[in-house]
Order: C-alpha cells, then sequence, then structure tokens
C-alpha cells in the first residue's frame, strides 16, 4: 500500500533525484561530533515554538483589556493550557540557549571559516531574529514585568543617535508603550518575525546541505595527510537517526521542565504603578544590560546610555562580519579569533552571573 | 554471541527491541497529542443568562411590533400583537440559525436568509424551516416585560 504510493509518487516527481544528495551526505565522524547536534535542537526547539504558538492562538486575544485575561483564561480555564504555554515559554529560552550553543562552537571548530561565511552570517540573523522573538513574544501576556520591560528596551533603542527616536515610535506605535505597542508586537511575533525566520532558516540549512559538514582544521589536515584515518557515517540513515535520539532527549527534558516548573503569569500591567524592585530582562539580554548598567552616565562629553547603544551595535556588526577579518591564508592564520570568541563567551557569561546577582 | 549456532533467537530478540522501540515511541507520540487535542477543545461557556430574563421594559413596545433581545447568549424575539397580548420566542431559525424577525405587514415571523416564515404560535408556515420556534412564557414584573423559559411538563 505505502510502497505503491511512494512509487506513484515516483514515477511523477523521480523522489530518487530529490533524495539523492541526501543519500550521499556524510557527517565526519570525531570526538568533537556532539556539537554538530545542537543546531538541530535549535531547529526542533523552533518548530515546538510554531506548533505550540498556533495552538495558543486559538485563544489568546491581543489588546491591552484582553491580553492578560485571554492569557489567564489559557492557564486555568483551557485544558493542558498552562502545559502548551509553559512548553511554549521553556522551548523558547532553551532555543536561544542552544542557538548560543550552537554558535560557540561554530566558532571554535573554525565552522564559519570559507566556504561558510554566508552560513555564519544567516545564523548570526537567525540570531538576532529569535531575540526579537523572545522580546516580542515577552510583552505578550501583557504583566507588569513584561510592560517595564519594554519600555526599557523600546527606550535603549531609543538612545541611538538620529534614528533612535523614531524606532523607538515605531516599535510602540506611539510616544508611550501602550495597546498599540502590544498590536505591533503580537503582528511582529506571530506574522514578521516567523516569516523571515523560515526563510532564513531554508537558506542557512540550504548552504549547510550544500557544503557539507564542515571538518575541524587540525583534524582535516590530519586526514588529508592520512586518508585511511577519516571516520565518516552516513547522514541518512545513521546522523538522521542519533539526531532524531537527541530530539527525543530534547522533548523530554524540555517536557520535564514546562511540567515541573510551569511558567508564571504573574500580575497584570498597570501603566501607573510604579516599577517592581529588582526588575531584570530575560535573562539573554542580561549582558547588554548589565553593560549598559557599568557604563557611566558620561564618558568624556558621550552620553553613556548613548556609548553603550552604540558600542554594542558595533560589536554585533563586528560579530556579523567576524569571518571576513581572518585572511583565508592559513599560513598567516593566527589564532586571535578564538582568543575573541574566547573573550566574548567569558564576558557573556560573566556580565550574565554579575546582572544576576547584582541588585 | 551465539547467533552463529542458533539465528532463531537473535531475529526474536531483533522483533522485541523494535516492539518496544515502536511501542515507546506510539506511546511518546500519544503522550503529545492527547493533551493537544484536550486543549483543541474550547472549555465550556458557562451560560449567565439564567431562566428569566427582563426582555423589554412595557414602554418602549408599540402594538404590532418585535424587539430582539437578549436570553442567555443567544436572541429572542419579543412581540406585541394589536390586542396588547404579548407572545416571545426562540428568534434564532431552525433552518440554518439565523436570527428571524416581525415582519408587521405580514403580522408573521420571517428569516431573511432563506425566506422561512414561522407563525406567531411559532410554527413553521413556509420555507425551509424544519422545527417550529421554541415559544417562551411571558408575564408583566410591574413595567418590565419578563420571559420565561417553559417549565418542562
Amino acid at each position: 500500500m505505502i510502497s505503491a504510493l511512494i512509487h506513484w509518487l515516483d514515477e511523477r516527481l523521480n523522489l530518487e533525484g530529490i533524495l539523492a544528495p541526501f543519500k550521499h551526505k556524510t557527517v565526519p565522524t570525531h570526538r568533537l561530533s556532539y556539537w554538530y547536534f545542537f543546531g538541530g535542537i535549535t531547529l526542533f526547539l523552533f518548530i515546538i515554538q510554531v506548533l505550540t504558538g498556533i495552538l495558543l492562538l486559538l485563544y489568546y486575544r491581543p489588546g491591552a483589556n484582553e491580553a492578560f485575561e485571554s492569557v489567564q483564561y489559557i492557564v486555568t480555564r483551557v485544558q493542558f493550557g498552562w502545559l502548551i504555554r509553559s512548553v511554549h515559554a521553556w522551548s523558547a529560552n532553551l532555543m536561544i540557549f542552544t542557538a548560543f550553543v550552537h554558535m560557540f562552537s561554530v566558532l571554535f571548530l573554525k565552522a564559519y571559516r570559507k566556504p561558510r561565511e554566508l552560513t555564519w552570517v544567516t545564523g548570526v540573523i537567525l540570531l538576532v531574529l529569535v531575540m526579537g522573538f523572545g522580546f516580542s513574544g515577552y510583552l505578550l501576556p501583557w504583566n507588569t514585568l513584561a510592560f517595564f520591560a519594554t519600555k526599557v528596551g523600546t527606550e535603549i533603542a531609543g538612545q541611538v543617535p538620529i534614528i533612535g527616536k523614531p524606532m523607538m515610535i515605531f516599535l510602540r506605535g506611539g510616544e508611550e508603550v501602550t495597546g498599540a505597542t502590544l498590536s505591533r508586537f503580537f503582528g511582529f511575533h506571530v506574522a514578521v518575525l516567523p516569516g523571515l525566520v523560515t526563510v532564513l532558516i531554508a537558506i542557512h540549512l540550504f548552504l549547510v546541505q550544500r557544503q557539507g559538514i564542515s571538518v575541524p582544521p587540525k583534524l582535516d589536515v590530519q586526514w588529508t595527510a592520512n586518508p585511511s584515518a577519516r571516520r565518516e557515517m552516513k547522514f541518512f540513515p545513521n546522523f538522521m537517526l542519533r539526531e532524531m535520539m537527541a530530539w527525543y532527549v530534547a522533548m523530554g527534558v524540555l517536557g520535564a521542565l514546562a511540567a515541573i516548573f510551569p511558567w508564571n503569569l504573574g500580575v497584570k500591567a498597570d501603566p501607573f504603578v510604579s516599577a517592581p524592585a529588582g526588575i531584570k530582562p530575560e535573562w539573554y539580554f542580561l549582558f547588554m544590560f548589565q553593560t549598559l548598567k557599568v557604563i557611566p552616565s558620561k564618558v568624556w562629553f558621550v552620553d553613556g546610555e548613548v556609548l553603550g547603544v552604540l558600542g554594542c551595535s558595533l560589536a554585533g556588526l563586528l560579530w556579523l562580519l567576524l569571518p571576513f577579518f581572518e585572511s583565508d591564508h592559513p599560513a598567516r592564520t593566527k589564532g586571535w579569533i578564538t582568543g575573541l570568541a574566547i573573550f566574548a563567551l567569558a564576558y557573556v557569561i560573566g556580565m550574565s552571573v554579575y546582572g544576576y546577582l547584582a541588585n | 554471541m551465539c547467533a552463529d549456532h542458533t539465528p532463531q533467537p537473535m531475529t526474536s530478540r531483533r522483533r522485541a527491541i523494535e516492539v518496544f522501540l515502536g511501542g515507546g515511541l506510539l506511546a511518546s507520540l500519544a503522550s503529545f497529542l492527547y493533551p493537544v487535542l484536550r486543549f483543541l477543545v474550547p472549555p465550556a461557556v458557562i451560560d449567565l443568562g439564567g431562566d428569566e430574563v427582563v426582555a423589554a421594559k412595557v414602554a418602549e413596545m408599540k402594538p404590532n411590533t418585535g424587539k430582539i433581545f437578549r436570553f442567555g447568549s443567544r436572541p429572542g424575539l419579543l412581540i406585541l400583537n394589536n390586542d396588547g397580548t404579548y407572545r416571545a420566542l426562540s428568534a434564532t431559525c431552525t433552518h440554518l440559525g439565523c436570527t428571524v424577525q416581525y415582519r408587521p405587514d405580514l403580522r408573521e415571523i420571517w428569516c431573511a436568509c432563506h425566506n422561512g416564515i414561522y407563525d406567531l404560535n411559532g410554527r413553521n408556515v413556509s420555507g425551509p424551516p424544519p422545527r417550529p420556534l421554541t415559544v417562551f412564557d411571558v408575564h408583566l414584573r410591574g413595567d418590565e416585560i419578563v420571559v420565561n423559559r417553559k417549565r418542562e411538563a
């Protein structure tokens, strides 16, 4: 029955031809192979986000008077609503975490090098978009923490010279964070960002597929010198099945976290109450938040905030273009990008911990 | 280990592993799908309408007119006849659920969607409606016109 159907499709679509590249695709096997799983896990968590997001859309209502109540309705009245929302929130956080892990593993394994510069660039853009998902999604329950996080976040965007103010008004849908902001963020979160991210993921995966899996340079030298030492496994089914196992484990971790630590809803946002003490952004913004905090309010004649925002933007831009700063001449390649990567990782972790512990 | 001598246990072991693995995967899938299916079913809406509602004030009704009122989550139709008697019925057409209206020119209840006609007792007299409209009890309480669901006999 199934084989007849496959045969029918094959006659018309030449399935063999479509699947051929996957059959020839191989994945290098070495002691660092495990790092290859994180991109796939990030993709898996994104799929979970799409599915649970669609489910939440069945009950969620954007709007300052309805958003909080509708999420409250989801977590209290709708059967398993608390679980679906909790999975969505946990999966979002895990996805950003695995995206960071994936990025740093690519950096340390030198997988960004020629010919994979564009894969790196699309990956960094994806990370930014995913953080945009986090930022816009955080506001949707319209609770106090979300309200102030959005106020501060959009205020930071407003610090950029010249384009800052119009950008802030564009993001907020007005001078202040109101129901208009919620409508916009809802639109970004469920329409604009999913479209952009889907297109970029397609390009990212196409590039990975086209260029094959990178081999760490040291190992590549050894394998080129001694081809019999080369170890590879077939992508399909060998690597695929391992990847599926990784997804299954990710699913288990996600389900356990969501069920044991359901995500809090908090208190409904009120624009006319004071910000609660100890308010902090989500952990993935903490390192930038803390950076802005430690910069003095005036550096020479420049405003501290402006300096911080410009500094962060510049660092982000350089990070995006990182592969282009490395000479493609192996002899001249020095370890400076590895040094930079270690510094960046230490900085992000250090500032996050500092931000978490600081009052 | 002993596969060379006895291939039979090997295949049955393989079979057992396949069953466990497949069964485990199916069980996982069921545990993901079950909450999703339950999530899709909307919680029952509590009908706060009760069995009684004030449909209108006496002063606002003119003879030979009808008024749509809210009865719980559904519309009702209140009619004041020329002889001063009231009638109250469900305003949901029994054909495809449109809201009916009183036609003073015909002295009948008419559904605009598919030209269904009911008489003032709610009987479906022409057009597609398959069943009569539910009739409610009406009584006056001071200057209020109160509509009740009929008690089941």
